[in-house]
């Protein structure tokens, strides 16, 4: 019986473990999908929020004020991109005004610190492409930008570090109430924890309906986002919001941490959990709505598009707390935007609970530090040739756009919860997210994965599961 | 009395060219703007031939297949034979350009060829 | 810093033809650097034939055409790095490398020529929507996995665009057993050379539908299919047209574009209508001593005319090392008019040019039974008829030197497409 199994290798799954492995425990991650950040983790506006937006008082207004204050930290600690560039939310008519106040004061009430109503002038001279319309904003300095990927994986590889153990590739199909503990029934085999927690994403409230009489409802929000080249980068310094309404913070326009531009969401109900389709309407939404707050975006330079999914939950609020009827069980649902800002603050209240719960004592051996995967880029000329000398692969480039290395895939590929297909590879080393979305480097990276893990180059997937990239060798027949 | 459509390859124009046929016999041929599209559509409909290109298999070859082709124009009819043929040949490395590696391909009495050089594997 | 006097960026078609032709306009320090493990750059994929008409009157496949350089090269013994990637080119031509064995390093250039070519407009680009499966390639990513790694991307394809690389894959998938469904396109005409529309589709009854384009792609591991309707004139799908196709494979062939990141970071001008360099008579950049030639400099339609480009860039480097300069009035602009798209070159110093320049241009449209015209000023210096010109094609008009010579105030040089 393993003390805790918690269900879903996001980000909010993986904070929860590495917190969780501050203490001496068995702790057990079962992710559908082949590797960490799969779900609504790998696709959003990747935002650090200040937490001025949810309501005074609310856990949410909380647990985004902490993960906000701890992340910096954090970044250091676990060494993934981080950049605290500041967020402005503009306000673009006279009857909004009192709107903005409105924000102003609650972002008082939350307590973060340093916000400021500024206007048009010093808007244009911070951010010279926001629209000529603008009449006021609110200056908000503690926001700050993320590697979303980066976050998740170093979370995950810290906690497996520490004892943690993953397993990939199996579905949570039910759950059975036992004297002491959980057993969960999964596609590959039943499994018993003394504590389940729930970090299911879009499923969450699936998940705690099996074990609850009192039902969540989860509404997947869909957004739909354009990624801009890095020749685009400086269009914004500052992560440009809209007024938010009540489906979430509008269209946002913001540098990314790698020097992209990011420019969405939508915010589309649905009912599919899982489907992350772009629509033409949802695109030209994005379009539309980011010509409001900023002037000449330039859209011809997009590289992707893509959308992710929030898990919206009926009662807008996040719900991280042991099930009232369900003893054992705890929740993280309803974890949408601020979720990627929160996750450490949810990460350390959820290990909290589970720490009292069960009694774990502090694990001795834990090591608060990782080391992400080296940026040659980073070096300086002296360093990186001392790097080539000793390690040859880090002189060869294989993603031309990023400037990706062999040394850097291998790297991906090697370590603990290493990746195994193109996608993996992608969010860990940005091979492939360039301008030519892995035109030229896919099949190299193919070949590597083939190499490094024993597979056929024929079987190495994009993401896992059916997601095969070839169907066969030529020459073979259909 | 049988009538073919054809687009002439000649240039970007791309006459569509109508050749009628008697018994295999070409009555009249219309719609080309210049002498290249007329020699065109009459080996078109006499003696349609390509130029077949593909790859093999390399056995202990530096690359795992090399690129081919058929030493002349082959039938257009025996595409896909000589596609069919070209799936069982393996040749070892060391590949010169040139190389016979399938001779009489679908009975064309026409050779396939490597087209690349091909090192064997270190 | 070792000193080369010249370093050529690719050994594609461009860089080989271009590094010939400056050793035999006696550059002896010259030096390819190459990013792919052997030389001949995308040629090395382009196994079908139809290469090499004008330049040795036969028809080759690509690796045969790259071969014939690669021999030259070898003869000349010109040095060249292979797996090396060049990470940065400075404006005053100091040129940042990286490979395996000798690691970072940085080398001195009395000139430089760009030859680095161009890449494929990917999906991302073309905002499709849908969901985003394997089994979406450019055409040219596919190409490679089946013509030089013996992988099949797939069985059951949809391509979108029928510029020259999609129609070959249509015929290539076809032979090793795929079945090709349909090739979209979303202009009313197609992009590609109607040789290959004839002998890569209808030799196998493949459709192509113009003014079509993919509305939607569905499937969330692998793909399984797309949905294609008709657009307006504007390019914007009608509704009420779409058509649902089941397949694991879309392949892309949606244009190419030249690859100039380097070229900005050396402060190079670029053409926004190409998005390669704006280069004078001698293929110079705005940067002194910096040339570019092949489809870095803008996509080109036939191999051929990449050699010739090329070789013109390793002469004029020549010239540049060996100080001949046009001293000169200021280069003349060559400007593009009334359906021409763009000159290559776009401008001239009269004084630096030969006795006929070539300017090569694309048209934006298919024009019929017109001609083309070289202006100077406002006096027709040249005029030819054409049957036909098409966006899929390059073309070209001849410039006198004579011509200019008497005109020495000529102020402007304007290439046209007029009424016949």
């Amino acid at each position: 019986m393993h003390d805790v199994i918690i269900v879903g290798a996001g980000v909010v799954g993986a904070a929860v473990a590495r917190e969780l492995s501050r203490c001496r425990a068995d702790v057990v991650v079962l992710e559908r999908f082949e590797d960490v950040c799969c779900g609504t983790s790998k696709a959003n506006s990747a935002i650090v929020h200040a937490g001025y937006d949810a309501p005074t008082g609310s856990l949410m207004a909380q647990l985004n004020l902490r993960g906000s204050q701890m992340m910096e930290e954090l970044s250091r600690e676990l060494d993934f991109p981080y950049r605290r560039n500041g967020s402005l939310v503009l306000c673009m008519s006279e009857e909004d005004r009192p709107r903005l106040e409105r924000l102003y004061q609650r972002g008082l009430a939350n307590g973060v610190e340093g916000l400021r109503i500024i206007g048009p002038e010093e808007i244009h001279a911070m951010e010279p492409n926001v629209s000529d319309n603008v009449v006021a904003a609110l200056d908000v300095p503690t926001g700050a930008i993320v590697c979303p990927f980066g976050l998740t994986i170093a979370l995950a590889e810290n906690a497996a570090a520490n004892g943690v153990r993953f397993q990939f590739d199996t579905t949570v199909t039910g759950f059975t109430r036992e004297q002491e503990g959980w057993t969960v029934h999964t596609d590959k085999g039943d499994l018993s924890a003394r504590c389940v927690v729930n970090a299911a994403g879009t499923h969450a409230d699936q998940l705690h309906n099996m074990v609850s009489g009192q039902k969540l409802h989860i509404i997947p929000r869909r957004g739909d986002y354009y990624l801009l080249d890095k020749t685009t980068g400086g269009f914004v310094d500052h992560t440009i919001f809209q007024l938010p309404n009540k489906m979430g913070k509008g269209v946002l326009v913001t540098p990314t941490v790698h020097g992209n531009t990011l420019v969405g969401p939508t915010a589309i109900e649905q009912e599919d959990r899982d489907c992350t389709a772009t629509t033409r309407e949802g695109l030209d939404q994005v379009a539309e709505k980011a010509a409001v707050t900023v002037k000449n975006l330039p859209l011809r330079q997009t590289i992707t598009s893509f959308a992710g999914l929030r898990a919206h939950e009926e009662g807008h609020e996040f719900i991280v707390d042991e099930v009232a009827d369900a003893p054992g069980f705890f929740d993280c649902a309803g974890i949408e935007s601020p979720g990627l800002s929160s996750s450490p603050a949810i990460g350390e209240r959820m290990a909290g609970l589970l720490r009292e719960k069960l009694s774990l004592e502090p694990n001795p051996d834990f090591i608060p530090t990782r080391k992400g995967i080296l940026n040659p880029q980073g070096l300086s000329f002296q360093e990186r040739q001392a790097l080539i000398r000793e390690k040859p692969a880090y002189g060869r480039v294989i993603c031309r756009c990023e400037g990706i290395t062999e040394g850097e895939i291998l790297d991906a590929i090697r370590r603990p919860l290493g990746a195994r297909s193109l996608d993996g590879v992608k969010r860990r080393t940005r091979a492939g997210m360039g301008r030519c979305q892995g035109g030229f480097c896919s099949p190299r990276v193919m070949e590597l994965i083939a190499r490094e893990t024993g597979m056929d180059l024929g079987d190495v997937t994009k993401c896992g599961g059916q997601s095969r990239l070839t169907v066969g060798k030529s020459k073979e027949g259909v | 009395m049988e009538q073919r459509q054809l687009t002439c390859i000649g240039c970007p124009m791309g006459c569509p060219i109508t050749v009628t046929m008697e018994n295999g016999q070409i009555q009249s041929i219309e719609g080309f703007t210049c002498k290249r599209g007329e020699t065109y559509a009459r080996k078109e409909v006499t003696n349609p031939t390509r130029i077949v290109t593909s790859t093999v298999r390399v056995a202990g070859g530096a690359a795992p297949v090399v690129s081919v082709k058929t030493a002349q124009d082959i039938p257009k009819g025996t595409i896909f034979a000589c596609a069919e043929a070209l799936r069982q040949v393996v040749v070892s490395a060391p590949v010169a350009i040139g190389d016979v590696v399938l001779r009489n391909v679908a009975g064309t009495g026409v050779d396939v060829v490597a087209t690349k050089a091909v090192a064997a594997a270190m | 810093m070792k000193q080369y006097d010249l370093v050529i960026i690719g050994g594609g078609p461009a860089g080989l033809a271009a590094a010939v032709s400056a050793r035999d306009a006696g550059v002896e320090n010259l030096l390819i650097l190459e990013r792919d493990r052997e030389l001949g750059g995308i040629l090395n994929q382009c196994i079908h034939n139809g290469f090499g008409l004008h330049t040795f009157q036969e028809e080759l496949t690509g690796p045969e055409y790259a071969a014939r350089y690669i021999d030259q090269v070898r003869q000349r013994q010109i040095p060249c790095l292979l797996d090396t990637m060049v990470l940065e080119i400075s404006p005053d031509r100091v040129v940042t490398a990286m490979n395996r064995t000798e690691g970072l390093f940085q080398l001195q250039a009395g000139a430089v020529i760009l030859a680095m070519g161009c890449r494929e407009r990917p999906r991302g680009a073309l905002n499709i929507p849908g969901t985003r499966p394997a089994g979406i390639f450019t055409a040219g990513t596919a190409q490679r996995l089946v013509n030089m790694e013996g992988y099949l991307p797939g069985r059951k394809v949809v391509i979108l665009g029928s510029g020259d690389i999609g129609l070959i894959m249509a015929r290539r998938m076809t032979l090793e057993g795929a079945e090709v469904q349909v090739v979209a396109e979303l202009m009313p005409y197609s992009g590609g050379l109607k040789r290959n529309i004839v002998q890569c589709l209808d030799d196998f009854g493949i459709p192509l539908k113009l003014s079509h384009t993919v509305v939607d792609i569905r499937g969330r591991e692998r793909l399984t299919g797309v949905t294609l309707a008709a657009v307006d004139e504007n390019r914007r799908p009608i509704p009420g047209t779409e058509e649902d196709y089941e397949c694991d494979t879309l392949l892309l062939s949606c244009g190419l574009i030249p690859e100039n990141e380097l070229s900005r970071g050396a402060g190079v001008s670029l053409s926004p209508v190409t998005s390669g360099p704006v280069v004078d008579e001698s293929l110079e950049t705005s940067v002194p001593g910096i040339f570019a030639c092949g489809n870095v400099l803008h996509v080109h339609d036939l191999v051929d005319f990449v050699s010739q480009e090329a070789a013109a860039a390793g002469a004029a480097a020549a010239r540049y090392l060996r100080g001949e300069r046009p001293e000169s009035a200021a280069a003349i602009p060559v400007r593009a008019k009334g359906g021409v798209r763009y000159t290559v070159p776009a401008a001239i110093h009269p004084a630096a040019m030969a006795e006929e320049q070539v300017i090569r241009f694309r048209v934006g449209d298919v024009y019929r039974s017109c001609c083309t015209a070289v202006y100077l000023d406002g006096e027709r210096v040249w005029r030819k008829k054409r049957q036909i010109m098409a966006p899929g094609e390059m073309e070209q008009v001849t410039l006198k030197r004579a011509d200019l010579l008497q005109r020495p105030d000529c102020r402007e040089i304007t290439i046209t497409i007029e009424e016949a």
